[in-house]
C-alpha cells in the first residue's frame, strides 16, 4: 500500500503544472491585478485552490468508501501476520517464569516453571483456550497440539492431590460456601444471598476480604480468577460453586511458605490454623514429574524453546514460516527439507503465471491483430466471440474445461477416436499443471486481447505498406516496424494477465490437482482448513507485495488510465 | 468487398489436388468412424478430386452443381449413419462445392492486393485459419456447456445416447429444476437484489470520483487512482479473507449490506476505468459554454455532461453488475446462507451435488450475456455518433 | 392452499407458543448448517419440513459444514454468531467442544426420550462422544469401484486400492490424512488394533506416507463429497473413497456401473452442535429444534432418503423403505451385518488430538 501512496505527491502538486500566468507577473514592476482589484497571483491561486477542493469533494465519498470497505479490511488482516498475543495471554505465569531460562544449557526448566505451567494450563482448560494455544504452537513444532490436549485432560488430577488432603483433614474444605465465607467481605455475602433469591439484575461481583488477601496472597489471587470466571464467563451463581483444585494448591503453597494465619480472624480462621499445622506433613506434588507422566515431551527441551521463542506479543515467525524458515534459539534457520513448501509454491506460481502470460501473448496477438485490421463491422462481431467467454461465469467455464480435459473427456475422446492417441495411454490434461495452464490461458485471454487491440487500433496500417514499398520483406516489415509499436499493448496485457493469474484461486483448485495449484490455494487452505490465519496473512502479505510491485510497474509503463475494457 | 485484383480461372492441376487434400482430411474423420482411417483417406481424396473436376469441368453451372453435391453427400451420409451423419454429409457437400469453385474461380485472390506472391496469399489464409482456431478455443467451453445442460442424466458427461442424437438422452429437467427449485430461485432472487444495489453504489460514487479525477488539478492523483483501482488488483482471496474478519468484527458479516458493500468495492475499478476513459475525450468547453449561457452546475451536469458520458457510465455499470453477478469468493466469505447468490449456489452445486442444473443456469446466463453485449455494442455505436456530433 | 398453510402454521405457532409460554421467547428464524447435496435434502425432508410445518419457523440452509470450525472460530472472535445449529462430524465436534465453541447440553433434559421411555442418553448409547454433540446418523467412508473396469476379479479388500498392478487406473482419495493414513498402515501389514499406536509416532506417520507414496501418481485427490461419484460415473477413476450414501445414490438412483467395497469401511458420526454464545431466544429455538429433530421417529425418517444409519437404538426397527425407489433400506446401511464384516474402528478421539500434527505433515507431503 505504502509505496503507492508515496509515489505521487511531489510530482502532482497542482500548482506546479499548468497556468503560465504567475510567471509573467514577476517581470512587471507591480503585481498584476485581476478584475476585482486583487493581485492576479492571489486570485489565480484562489481559483486553483477552489478547483482542487471541488475535485477532492467529488472524489472524497468514493475514497472514503474504498478505504473503509476495502483497504481497512486488508490492513486489518495483514496485521494478523505479526500478532502473537495468544501465548502470553494463555500462559501468563509460565512465560514470565520462562523468560530467565536458558535453553542452550540443555536443562529442562526449573520446577517453578512447571508449577506456573500447571496453573496456566488449569485455567486455560477451564476457559477452553489450551487447545487453541496447542494448535497455534503446533504450526511451529508438530506434536504440541496433541501435547496440550492431553495435558488439558490430565491437569485436573494433578491438583486433586492437595484438594483431597485438605478435605480429608477437615470437611470444612469440601464446601464452596465455606470458602466464600472465608474469602469474601460480609457485604458481598449479603448481596449474593439476596441476589440468589430473586435473581434480579446482574450478579454482584465478588469482593475479596483485604486481610485474607494480605495473608494468603496466592490463594486470594487464584480464588479471584476462579470467582471472575464463574461469574462472568460461565455466568453461574458463585454461591453454589466449589472452588477449583488449583485454589487448594495455592492455599498449600501459601501455608507452606509460612503465612501468618494466626493474625486472621473471622470465618475459617480456626480451620486455617489447623491446616497450617498440618501442611508440613502433606504429600506434595512434583509438577515436573507429573507433567512427564502426562507426556514425556514435556521434558523435551525443544518444546520449551518453542514456547519461549513465541512468548512475545509480536512475532516474525509467520513471515519466516512463509519463506520456509523458522525461529530457533540461534536466530532464523531453514526448515527441514521435507517441510519446505512455500518458496516452491511461490516459484511455481510465478513460473506458471509466466507460462500463462506467454501463451496469452501467443494466442492473443494474432486475434488482436485481425480484430484491429478487419472492417469495423466484422471486427465487432468477432469481438463478441472474445467478450462472451469473458462474461460467462468463471465457474461454468472452469467446469466446462473439466468436462473437456479429463481422461474420458471430449479432447481425449476425440484424439483416441482419430487414432492419434492409444486408448490405454490417454493424455493427462487435468489435475496437473497442464490443466491449470490451459484453463487459465482461456480465462485470461480476453484480458490480453483487449489492451493489445486498443493499442493496435492506433497503429496506422500505412506504416507497414510504407516499409514494404521501401523494400522490406514481410517479416522485416512486421518485426522492425509493426511489432515495436505494439509492444506497449503487449506490456499492458502481460502485466494485467500476470497480476490476475498469480492471485487466482478457484480455477487451480478445480483443475489443478496437487501439482497445478497456486499460492492462493495454500492461503485459502490455511484460512478455512488448518486455521493458521497468521501464516495465511503472511503469505498474503508477500503475494500482495509482489502484486503491488507489478502494479507499480504497470502504472510506470502504461499508466493506469490507459487500461481499456471492451474496446 | 471490392475486387482489388482481376482474376482468371485456375488450372485443374492446381485446384484438383488442393480439394483432394481437403477430401483426404475429411476422409480421415469418416474413415475412422467407419473403422479404417487409411481407406477413408484414400477414398476421400479420390472422391473429392473427382467431385472438383466434375463440378468445374463437366457440370460448369455453379448453383445447381453445388446443390446437387450437397444433396448427394447428405443422402450418402443418411444411408451410412442416419440423420446425424446426413447432416454432416450435407455440411461436407456445402463445403466442397464452395471450396471447389472458390479455388477454380480464383476468388481467393479477388480481395487481395495484386502484388502478393502465392506464398503471401497462402499465409494470408493460413493466418485466418489460425485466428479462427483461437476464436474456436475461446468459444468451445461455452459450446460444450450448452448441449450438456440438456443431459438426461445427472452427470457432466456426454452419454452414448447424446452422441447418437437419441432424444432419450436429452431432457429439459435441469431447466425445470432451476425454475422450480427453491434454492435456485432464492439464489437468483438474492443475486437480483444484491447486484443492482452494488452496481448503483459503485456507479454513483465511481462516476462522481471519475469526474473529480479528470479535473486538471487533483492533488495526489496517482495515489488516489491506485487506491481506487486496488480492488481489481488485489488477489481476491486476500480481499475476501480481509473483509471476512473485518466485517465480522463490525457486524456486517452475513448481512445484505455487507455483501452489497463488498461487491460495490469490487466493481468500482471498472466504473472508474471506463468513465475516466470516456472523460478523456470529453470537451470541457461544453460545460463552460453551458455555464456561460446561465445553466447552474447541476443542470450542466445532467443536461450536458451526463448524456455525453452516459455510454461510459453504463458500460462501467455493466461491468460492475457482472462482477457482482459472477462473484463467488468474496460472497462465500462475507455472506451467510441468507445471502446465497447464484454463483454461490453453483459453487456448492459443483462441490456437493453433481447436477447439470448448473449448466442449465450457465446456458441461461450466456444468453443473458449475449443480450447485454448487444446492448453495450449499441451503446458504443451511439457514443461514437454523439462524439461525432460534438465539436472535438 | 396458501391460506390453509398460513392458518395451519399460525395455529401450530399458537399451540407451540402456548406450550412454552413459561419459558423464554423463541426466535422465528434459524440458520442450520449442513453438508449440502443428498444429505441436506434428507434432513430437509425428515427434519426441517415437518418442523417448519409444526412451528412456522423459517429455516435457512447453509452448506458450510466443511468450513464449520473455521467459521465458528471467526464468529466467536468477532462475537457475532450467525448460525443456530451446525451439522459436523465427530472429530470436528470434539474440537469445537474442546475450544468452547459449542454449547454443552444435558442429554436427558434437552433431548426427547425413546417412545418406550428409555432415556436419551441410554438410547444414544455409544454414539454420545462428548458433552456437546447430539448424534444423528452413522455413516461410513468406504470405497466404490467401476464394475466394468476391474476385469473378472473385482476387488475384495481395501488393500486392492494399493495394488496398481491388478487394478491399473486412477483412484480417488480424500485430500486429508484422516482415513488414508489408517488404510495405508493396514495395507502395509500393521495389525488392525495397533494402527493408532503406530500412527501416534513420527515413524508410523512416515511409514503411512511412504505407503501412500507408492500410489501417489495414481491418485486424484478429492475435497468435496460429490467428486468421487462424478469421477466414477465418468470412468475417470477405477475406484474411489467417499461416503456410503453418495455411492448408494450413484448405484441405486443413477444406475451407474458401480459397486460398493464395504471392506475396511470406517464408521463416523454426523452430529448437531449448537454454537456457544447464542442469545437466549435463539438458543431456546435451537434447543427446541434439536429436541424435535433428534427424536426416534425423525432419525428413522431420515433413512428413507439416504442410506445412513440412525444413531438411536430405538430408531433402527423403524427404518423402512426408500421414499422414491421403494427398495428396502436396511441392506444398504453401513451397519447392516452383511456389510459390516470387516469394519475398521475409526478413532475420532485420536484425530481430535493428532489432526493438527498429521495434517501439517500430510499437506507438505502432498505438495511435494
Amino acid at each position: 500500500m505504502t509505496d503507492n501512496t508515496a509515489a505521487g505527491p511531489d510530482q502532482f502538486d497542482g500548482a506546479a503544472s499548468g497556468r503560465p500566468a504567475p510567471k509573467t507577473e514577476t517581470a512587471d514592476s507591480g503585481p498584476m491585478l485581476a478584475a476585482d482589484g486583487r493581485p492576479l497571483k492571489a486570485s489565480l491561486n484562489r481559483a486553483l485552490r477552489r478547483q482542487k477542493l471541488r475535485a477532492m469533494m467529488l472524489i472524497a465519498p468514493l475514497l472514503i468508501f474504498v478505504l473503509v470497505t476495502f483497504i481497512a479490511p486488508i490492513a486489518d488482516m495483514l496485521f494478523r501476520s505479526v500478532e502473537n498475543q495468544i501465548v502470553s495471554e494463555t500462559l501468563p505465569r509460565t512465560t514470565t517464569e520462562l523468560a530467565t531460562w536458558d535453553g542452550d544449557a540443555g536443562e529442562i526448566p526449573p520446577p517453578v516453571v512447571f508449577e506456573a505451567l500447571y496453573k496456566d494450563i488449569f485455567i486455560a482448560q477451564e476457559r477452553k483456550l489450551h487447545t487453541r494455544l496447542g494448535s497455534r504452537l503446533n504450526y511451529e513444532l508438530t506434536g504440541v497440539s496433541s501435547l496440550f490436549r492431553k495435558s488439558g485432560r490430565n491437569v485436573d488430577d494433578m491438583g486433586e492431590v492437595y484438594q483431597d488432603q485438605f478435605e480429608d483433614l477437615n470437611a470444612f474444605w469440601e464446601d464452596g460456601e465455606n470458602w466464600n465465607r472465608m474469602m469474601a467481605t460480609p457485604d458481598w455475602l449479603d448481596d449474593i444471598t439476596a441476589w440468589s433469591e430473586d435473581r434480579e439484575g446482574s450478579q454482584p461481583p465478588f469482593e475479596m476480604r483485604e486481610e485474607v488477601a494480605a495473608v494468603l496472597p496466592e490463594t486470594a489471587a487464584t480464588f479471584q480468577t476462579f470467582a471472575d470466571f464463574v461469574q462472568f464467563e460461565d455466568e453461574d451463581n458463585l454461591a453454589n460453586e466449589d472452588p477449583w483444585a488449583i485454589v487448594y494448591s495455592a492455599l498449600y503453597e501459601d501455608l507452606q511458605s509460612g503465612a501468618d494465619v494466626a493474625s486472621l480472624s473471622g470465618p475459617g480462621a480456626t480451620e486455617l490454623q489447623e491446616a497450617a499445622a498440618a501442611v508440613a506433613g502433606f504429600e506434595s506434588v512434583d509438577y515436573t514429574a507429573a507433567f512427564h507422566d502426562v507426556d514425556e515431551d514435556w521434558h523435551d527441551i525443544e518444546v520449551w524453546q518453542t514456547i519461549q521463542t513465541y512468548s512475545p506479543d509480536f512475532t516474525s515467525g509467520y513471515f519466516l514460516n512463509a519463506v520456509d524458515m523458522k525461529k530457533s534459539p540461534d536466530g532464523p534457520e531453514m526448515r527441514p527439507e521435507n517441510e519446505q513448501l512455500h518458496i516452491m509454491l511461490f516459484m511455481r506460481t510465478l513460473f506458471m503465471s509466466l507460462v500463462i502470460t506467454g501463451s496469452c501473448i501467443l494466442l492473443g496477438y494474432p486475434v488482436a491483430w485481425i480484430l484491429a485490421n478487419l472492417p469495423a463491422r466484422t471486427a465487432n462481431l468477432l469481438m463478441i466471440l472474445v467478450l462472451l467467454p469473458f462474461w460467462t461465469s468463471l465457474l461454468v467455464r472452469t467446469s466446462a474445461w473439466k468436462v473437456m480435459l479429463q481422461q474420458q473427456g471430449v479432447v481425449n475422446d476425440t484424439l483416441v477416436w482419430l487414432g492419434i492417441v492409444a486408448d490405454d495411454s490417454r493424455l493427462a490434461l487435468i489435475n496437473n499443471q497442464t490443466g491449470t495452464i490451459i484453463a487459465m490461458t482461456h480465462i485470461l485471454l480476453p484480458f490480453m486481447i483487449l489492451p493489445l487491440y486498443s493499442v493496435m487500433k492506433t497503429i496506422p496500417p500505412s506504416y507497414l505498406r510504407a516499409a514494404k514499398s521501401l523494400g522490406a520483406t514481410n517479416w522485416t516489415a512486421f518485426w522492425r516496424v509493426y511489432f515495436p509499436q505494439s509492444v506497449p499493448g503487449i506490456g499492458a496485457g502481460s502485466i494485467l494477465v500476470f497480476i490476475l493469474s498469480i492471485g487466482y484461486y478457484i480455477t487451480p483448485e478445480i483443475v489443478g490437482g496437487t501439482t497445478g495449484t497456486f499460492i492462493s490455494n495454500r492461503i485459502a487452505y490455511h484460512i478455512s482448513s488448518s486455521l493458521n490465519w497468521g501464516l495465511a496473512a503472511a503469505l498474503g502479505a508477500i503475494l500482495l507485495a509482489v502484486v503491488l510491485g507489478l502494479y507499480w510497474a504497470y502504472d510506470k509503463i502504461v499508466g493506469i488510465d490507459n487500461v481499456k475494457l471492451g474496446g | 468487398m471490392v475486387a482489388l485484383t482481376p482474376v482468371s480461372r485456375t488450372a485443374p492441376s492446381f485446384y484438383v489436388p488442393v480439394v483432394a487434400t481437403a477430401g483426404a482430411v475429411a476422409g480421415l474423420f469418416v474413415g475412422t468412424a467407419q473403422g479404417s482411417s487409411l481407406l477413408g483417406v484414400v477414398i476421400g481424396a479420390l472422391a473429392m478430386a473427382a467431385v472438383a473436376f466434375v463440378l468445374t469441368q463437366v457440370v460448369k453451372a455453379e448453383k445447381p452443381g453445388r446443390w446437387a453435391l450437397l444433396a448427394l453427400l447428405a443422402a450418402v451420409g443418411f444411408f451410412m449413419g442416419g440423420l446425424p451423419a446426413g447432416l454432416i454429409g450435407a455440411a461436407f457437400g456445402w463445403f466442397f462445392g464452395w471450396f471447389s469453385f472458390w479455388l477454380y474461380e480464383s476468388r481467393y485472390r479477388q480481395h487481395l492486393v495484386p502484388y502478393l506472391t502465392p506464398g503471401q496469399v497462402l499465409w494470408h489464409y493460413a493466418f485466418r485459419v489460425i485466428c479462427g482456431a483461437i476464436l474456436v478455443f475461446l468459444i468451445t467451453p461455452i459450446i460444450v456447456v450448452m448441449p450438456l445442460s440438456f443431459n438426461a442424466q445427472n452427470f457432466f458427461t456426454f452419454t452414448p445416447e447424446m452422441l447418437r442424437f437419441d432424444p432419450a438422452g436429452y431432457s429439459l429437467k435441469h431447466y425445470e429444476d432451476f425454475f422450480t427449485n427453491a434454492d435456485w430461485q432464492g439464489a437468483l432472487a438474492n443475486s437480483i437484489k444484491i447486484a443492482p444495489a452494488a452496481t448503483l453504489l459503485s456507479v454513483t460514487f465511481g462516476t462522481l470520483a471519475a469526474i473529480g479525477l479528470s479535473q486538471p488539478h487533483v492533488p495526489f492523483r496517482r495515489a488516489i487512482m491506485a487506491i481506487l483501482i486496488s480492488p481489481m488488483i488485489v488477489p481476491l482471496i486476500i480481499s475476501a479473507a480481509g473483509m471476512y474478519f473485518f466485517y465480522s468484527r463490525i457486524g456486517l458479516q452475513g448481512t445484505y449490506l455487507g455483501v452489497v458493500l463488498a461487491h460495490a468495492a469490487l466493481g468500482i475499478p471498472f466504473v472508474i476505468i471506463t468513465v475516466t476513459a470516456t472523460l478523456v475525450g470529453f470537451d470541457n468547453s461544453l460545460t463552460r459554454a453551458a455555464a456561460n449561457m446561465g445553466a447552474n452546475p447541476v443542470t450542466t451536469f445532467f443536461r450536458v455532461q451526463m448524456p455525453l458520458i452516459l455510454p461510459g457510465v453504463i458500460s462501467g455499470g455493466l461491468f460492475a453488475f457482472i462482477t457482482s453477478f459472477d462473484e463467488v469468493v468474496v460472497v462465500l466469505f462475507v455472506g451467510s446462507a441468507g445471502q446465497k447468490t447464484l454463483p454461490w449456489q453453483m459453487f456448492t452445486g459443483l462441490r456437493e451435488q453433481i447436477s447439470p442444473t448448473i449448466l442449465a443456469v450457465a446456458t441461461i446466463l450466456v444468453i443473458v450475456s449475449i443480450a447485454l453485449l448487444t446492448v453495450v455494442e449499441l451503446l458504443r455505436r451511439r457514443s461514437e455518433r454523439l462524439r461525432g456530433m460534438s465539436p472535438a | 392452499m396458501k391460506l390453509t398453510k398460513t392458518l395451519l402454521a399460525t395455529t401450530a405457532l399458537t399451540v407451540a407458543a402456548g406450550m412454552v409460554s413459561a419459558e423464554t421467547e423463541m426466535a422465528d428464524e434459524m440458520t442450520i448448517v449442513s453438508w449440502g447435496g443428498a444429505y441436506s435434502n434428507s434432513q430437509q425432508q425428515a427434519y426441517h419440513n415437518p418442523y417448519m410445518e409444526m412451528t412456522g419457523v423459517n429455516i435457512i440452509n447453509d452448506e458450510s459444514s466443511a468450513e464449520a470450525v473455521a467459521k465458528l472460530r471467526a464468529m466467536n472472535e468477532a462475537g457475532n454468531i450467525t448460525w443456530d445449529v451446525v451439522d459436523v462430524t465427530a472429530a470436528d465436534s470434539i474440537r469445537l467442544c474442546d475450544e468452547g465453541l459449542a454449547m454443552e447440553i444435558d442429554f436427558d433434559e434437552d433431548l426427547a426420550a425413546a417412545p418406550d421411555g428409555t432415556s436419551a442418553s441410554d438410547d444414544f448409547g455409544d454414539t454420545i462422544i462428548n458433552d456437546c454433540a447430539i448424534p444423528l446418523i452413522v455413516f461410513s467412508t468406504t470405497f466404490g469401484y467401476r464394475t466394468d473396469m476391474v476385469g473378472d476379479t473385482p476387488p475384495t479388500t481395501v488393500c486392492d486400492v494399493f495394488d496398481t498392478e491388478a487394478y491399473p487406473g486412477k483412484r480417488s482419495l480424500e485430500k486429508r490424512p484422516i482415513g488414508n493414513m489408517e488404510w495405508a498402515l493396514l495395507c502395509d501389514g500393521v495389525a488392525k488394533d495397533e494402527i493408532y499406536d503406530v500412527l501416534e509416532t513420527p515413524e508410523g506417520q512416515e511409514q503411512a506416507l511412504a505407503k501412500l507414496d507408492t500410489i501417489k501418481d495414481d491418485v486424484i485427490w478429492w475435497s468435496a463429497g460429490a467428486d468421487t461419484p462424478q469421477l466414477l460415473a465418468d470412468g475417470e477413476v477405477v475406484m474411489g473413497s467417499t461416503y456410503n450414501g453418495r455411492l448408494f445414490s450413484v448405484i441405486e438412483e443413477q444406475n451407474q456401473p458401480v459397486e460398493m467395497l464395504w471392506d475396511g469401511q470406517m464408521f463416523d458420526l454426523d452430529v448437531f452442535i449448537i454454537p456457544a454464545g447464542l442469545p437466549e431466544d435463539r438458543k431456546a429455538r435451537a434447543l427446541d429444534y434439536v429436541r424435535f429433530a433428534s427424536d426416534t421417529q425423525r432419525l428413522a425418517d431420515q433413512a428413507k432418503y439416504i442410506s445412513y444409519g440412525p444413531a438411536r437404538a430405538s430408531s433402527a426397527p423403524l427404518v423402512s423403505t426408500h421414499a422414491e425407489l421403494g427398495i428396502d433400506m436396511a441392506p444398504h446401511m453401513p451397519t447392516d451385518p452383511a456389510n459390516a464384516t470387516n469394519v475398521f474402528n475409526f478413532n475420532y478421539e485420536f484425530w481430535a488430538d493428532y489432526r493438527d500434527d498429521i495434517d501439517a505433515k500430510f499437506q507438505a507431503w502432498l505438495a511435494q
